[in-house]
C-alpha cells in the first residue's frame, strides 16, 4: 500500500510536468493551429540556456531568470516570427513538419555547441523527506507538484478571470469576430506563444534535475506531453492538465504492476482506446471546422 | 643553387610521404554520441593520449602511429556499418566499440577480416564464442561478478538482494552471472528488475526495491541511468547499501548524481584512483591534456594502444595476421612497458587477468577500500 502511495506521488509529480508541456500544446493549437512537434526540445533547451548562463558565471537564480527570458525570446517570439508566421500560410501540415525539422535542429545544435553527454542540473527544490500521513514523501516530488499546480492555476485564472484572458479565448475561438469587436488578435496569439515558452522553461527547470540535461531528453517528454494533450482533449486547457497527470500516474503504475519492459506501451494503448472511443479526448469538446 | 633547393624540397617531400606511408594505422569505432557518449569520448581521448606519447618517443619499431575515429552513435547497427568501413581501409588493429551489444555484432566482421579487435565490452558471452581475434581491455563479467557476489555475501552480509539491470547485452550478461553466483552463495534475490537503456524515470523501479526491502541492492546499469537511479534511491529514502560495478561509481556518475552517489560501492577493474603510481601519472597527464579526470574508459582506450605496442615489439615486426597469436597467452609487465600500467596476462580467449579494486564513493570521491590481487 505504501508502495502505491509513493507511486501515486511520483506519478503525479511527473504528470504535473507533462501537464505543463501539454498545456502549451493546446494553447498553440487553439490560437494558431500550430502542432508543435518540437515541444519536447523546447523543454530540453531552457536547461541548457540556464547552464550556459551558469558557466558564464551567473548565480543559479540569475541563470533561471535569464534562461526563462531567453526562452521566451527564442522559443516564443522568434519561433512565431521566423517559423510559424511564414509557414502558417501553407497550412497545418507543412507547419507541423517544419516543427519536426526544428526539433532535429535544436537537438543537433545542443549536441554541437554543448555536448552529447548528460550534465547535472541543480534542483530548485531541496532534497529530503517530509512525512505525510505516516509516509515519507520526497520534498522534490512535492515541490515539483506544487510549483506545477501554481503555474496551471495562474494560467487558468489569467484565461478565465481577466480581460486579457477573455480576449485570448475570443481570439482562439473566433478570430474574425474577435477582430470585429476590437480584440488585437495578433497580439493575443503572440502572447500564447510567450506563455508556452514560459511554461516549457518552467517544466525544464523542474524536470532536468531528475532527467539530467541532455540533448535527447526532449524526445520522451515531447511524446508523453503529446499523448497527454490528445488523451485529455487537444482543445481544452483543463483536458491537457488532466491528461498530463493521468499519463504520469499511468506510466508509473504500469512500470510497477504490468512490467517495466511494456511501460512505454501502456500510455500508447490508452491513447488508441481514447482515439477509438472518445476522439475529442476525455475533457475535450467535439470540434468541427469549416474548410 | 636553385636546383639544390629544388632537390632539397623534393627530398623533404619524399621523406614526408614515405614516413606517412609507413605509419601504423589504427581504426577506432566508438560511442562518440548517443547514450554511450561518456564511454566513447573517454575511450577516444585515452587512445589519442597514448598515441601522442608513443609518437613523441619515436613510435613503434620506428614507425609512427595513426588513428581514425568513427562514431557508432551508441547504436549497434551504425557500429557495424562503421566497422565494415574501417576494415575496408585495412587497419593494423581495430579499436572499440565500448558497448557489448556493438562488439557482439562487429566481432564477426573483424574475425573474418583477420584483424585483431581490442574492445571495451564487458559482457561475458563476447569471449565465449571461440573468436580468435577479440581482446578485452577490462574484466569480462565472468571474472568480475563472482568477486562482486562474494563481497555482497561475505562483507555486506546480505541475505536478500535486489538486482536492477539494464535490458541489453551488457546488463543481461551481468545479471545472469550474478544471480547464479548469489544463489550459489546462499543470498536470496528478492527483486529482479529489468530497466530500459535511456530510461529517465526510475520512481516505479525504486518503489519495487523499497517494497522488497532487501539487505543490499545490486545496480547494473549504464552510467547515465546509474546516476538517475542513485538520485531516485536517495529521493525515496532507500537505505540498503548499494553495490555495483564500475558503471555505478564512475567519475561521470559521481558528477551527475552528486550527493546521491555517496556510499555506493563497486568492484572496479580499472580506476584512476587506484593506489598505483603509473595510474596516478596517467591521470595527471590526461587531466592536463583534456581538463577533466577520466573514468575507466579513458584507461581502457589508453591500455588498448599500449597492448598493441607491447605485442608488436615482442613480435619485432608489424604483422596484422600474427598479432592476435602473439597477444594470446602474453604477459605484459608494467616494469617492461610502463604504458600498460599494471601487470596483465591475456588468456587464449582474449580475457584478461589483472589486479582489481573495491571502491566506495566517499564525499564525491572514489576511495579504494581493498585491492584484490591477480588470480594467477
Amino acid at each position: 500500500m505504501s508502495n502505491l502511495f509513493d507511486l501515486l506521488v511520483a506519478g503525479l509529480a511527473t504528470g504535473a510536468i507533462y501537464a505543463l508541456v501539454a498545456v502549451g500544446f493546446t494553447l498553440l493549437w487553439q490560437t494558431s493551429q500550430t502542432i508543435n512537434f518540437a515541444q519536447g526540445e523546447f523543454v530540453m533547451l531552457p536547461a541548457f540556456l540556464m547552464l550556459a548562463a551558469m558557466h558564464a558565471g551567473a548565480p543559479f537564480w540569475l541563470a533561471i531568470i535569464l534562461g526563462i527570458l531567453l526562452s521566451m525570446i527564442l522559443l516564443g517570439l522568434a519561433f512565431k516570427l521566423l517559423l510559424v508566421d511564414p509557414m502558417m500560410r501553407h497550412g497545418v501540415l507543412p507547419l507541423a513538419i517544419a516543427t519536426m525539422a526544428l526539433a532535429i535542429g535544436i537537438k543537433e545544435a545542443v549536441k554541437q555547441f554543448f555536448s552529447a553527454e548528460a550534465s547535472p542540473f541543480p534542483s530548485i527544490v531541496p532534497t529530503g523527506d517530509i512525512s505525510i500521513l505516516g509516509h515519507a514523501v520526497s520534498l522534490q516530488s512535492i515541490g515539483v507538484l506544487v510549483l506545477a499546480i501554481f503555474a496551471v492555476l495562474g494560467l487558468t485564472t489569467l484565461l478565465n478571470r481577466t480581460s486579457l484572458g477573455h480576449q485570448m479565448q475570443a481570439a482562439a475561438q473566433n478570430p474574425t469576430v474577435a477582430r470585429i469587436i476590437g480584440v488585437p488578435v495578433e497580439r493575443m496569439i503572440l502572447l500564447t506563444f510567450l506563455i508556452n515558452a514560459f511554461l516549457v522553461a518552467l517544466a525544464s527547470l523542474l524536470i532536468t534535475p531528475i532527467y539530467l540535461a541532455k540533448f535527447s531528453s526532449g524526445e520522451v517528454l515531447g511524446q508523453a506531453a503529446f499523448i497527454a494533450a490528445i488523451v485529455g482533449g487537444f482543445n481544452q486547457v483543463r483536458g491537457a492538465i488532466a491528461g498530463g497527470l493521468l499519463i504520469g500516474v499511468l506510466d508509473n503504475l504500469a512500470a510497477s504492476y504490468v512490467s517495466t519492459q511494456y511501460r512505454a506501451a501502456v500510455p500508447l494503448i490508452f491513447l488508441i482506446l481514447v482515439i477509438l472511443f472518445r476522439p475529442q479526448g476525455l475533457l475535450g469538446r467535439a470540434e468541427e471546422r469549416t474548410v | 643553387m636553385k636546383s639544390t633547393l629544388l632537390a632539397g624540397a623534393l627530398l623533404a617531400f619524399a621523406t614526408a610521404t614515405s614516413v606517412h606511408a609507413q605509419a601504423i594505422k589504427f581504426a577506432d569505432v566508438a560511442e562518440l554520441s548517443g547514450g554511450g557518449a561518456t564511454v566513447g569520448t573517454n575511450w577516444k581521448n585515452g587512445i589519442d593520449l597514448a598515441i601522442e606519447e608513443i609518437n613523441a618517443k619515436g613510435g613503434v619499431l620506428g614507425r609512427k602511429l595513426e588513428v581514425t575515429h568513427a562514431d557508432s552513435q551508441s547504436n549497434p547497427g551504425v557500429a557495424r556499418a562503421q566497422v565494415q568501413k574501417a576494415l575496408d581501409a585495412e587497419p593494423y588493429v581495430l579499436l572499440g566499440p565500448g558497448y557489448s551489444g556493438s562488439v557482439k555484432v562487429t566481432a564477426p566482421l573483424a574475425a573474418e577480416a583477420g584483424i585483431a579487435q581490442i574492445m571495451g565490452g564487458e559482457a561475458a558471452e563476447l569471449t565465449q564464442t571461440g573468436n580468435k581475434f577479440l581482446f578485452r581491455t577490462s574484466f569480462g563479467q565472468q571474472s568480475s561478478m563472482p568477486k562482486v557476489a562474494k563481497y555482497i555475501h561475505d562483507d555486506m552480509k546480505a541475505k536478500s538482494v535486489a538486482v536492477v539491470w539494464v535490458n541489453n547485452d551488457f546488463g543481461r550478461g551481468g545479471r545472469d552471472v550474478i544471480v547464479k553466483e548469489l544463489d550459489r552463495l546462499g543470498s536470496k534475490v528478492v527483486a529482479d528488475l529489468s530497466t530500459e537503456a535511456g530510461q529517465a524515470d526510475f520512481a516505479a523501479d525504486v518503489g519495487k526495491i523499497k517494497a522488497a526491502n532487501p539487505d543490499a541492492v545490486f545496480v547494473y546499469l549504464n552510467e547515465e541511468e546509474s546516476a538517475r537511479i542513485l538520485k531516485e534511491l536517495k529521493r525515496q529514502g532507500v537505505t540498503a547499501p548499494l553495490m555495483g560495478e564500475t558503471t555505478l561509481i564512475g567519475q561521470k556518475v559521481i558528477e551527475l548524481a552528486g550527493d546521491a552517489a555517496n556510499g555506493a560501492r563497486g568492484h572496479v577493474g580499472l580506476t584512476t584512483d587506484a593506489p598505483v603510481d603509473l595510474i596516478k601519472t596517467f591521470r595527471d597527464k590526461f587531466a592536463k591534456k583534456y581538463n577533466y579526470v577520466p573514468d575507466h574508459n579513458g584507461l581502457k582506450g589508453y591500455l588498448a594502444v599500449y597492448m598493441v605496442k607491447a605485442a608488436t615489439e615482442k613480435m619485432g615486426k608489424v604483422d596484422s595476421k600474427a598479432f592476435a597469436d602473439t597477444l594470446h597467452g602474453l604477459t605484459i609487465k608494467a616494469a617492461d612497458e610502463p604504458g600498460i600500467l599494471m601487470d596483465v596476462t591475456f588468456s587464449e580467449t582474449g580475457d584478461i587477468d589483472r589486479q582489481s579494486f573495491l571502491v566506495e564513493v566517499v564525499e564525491g570521491k572514489q576511495v579504494v577500500k581493498q585491492v584484490l590481487p591477480k588470480v594467477k
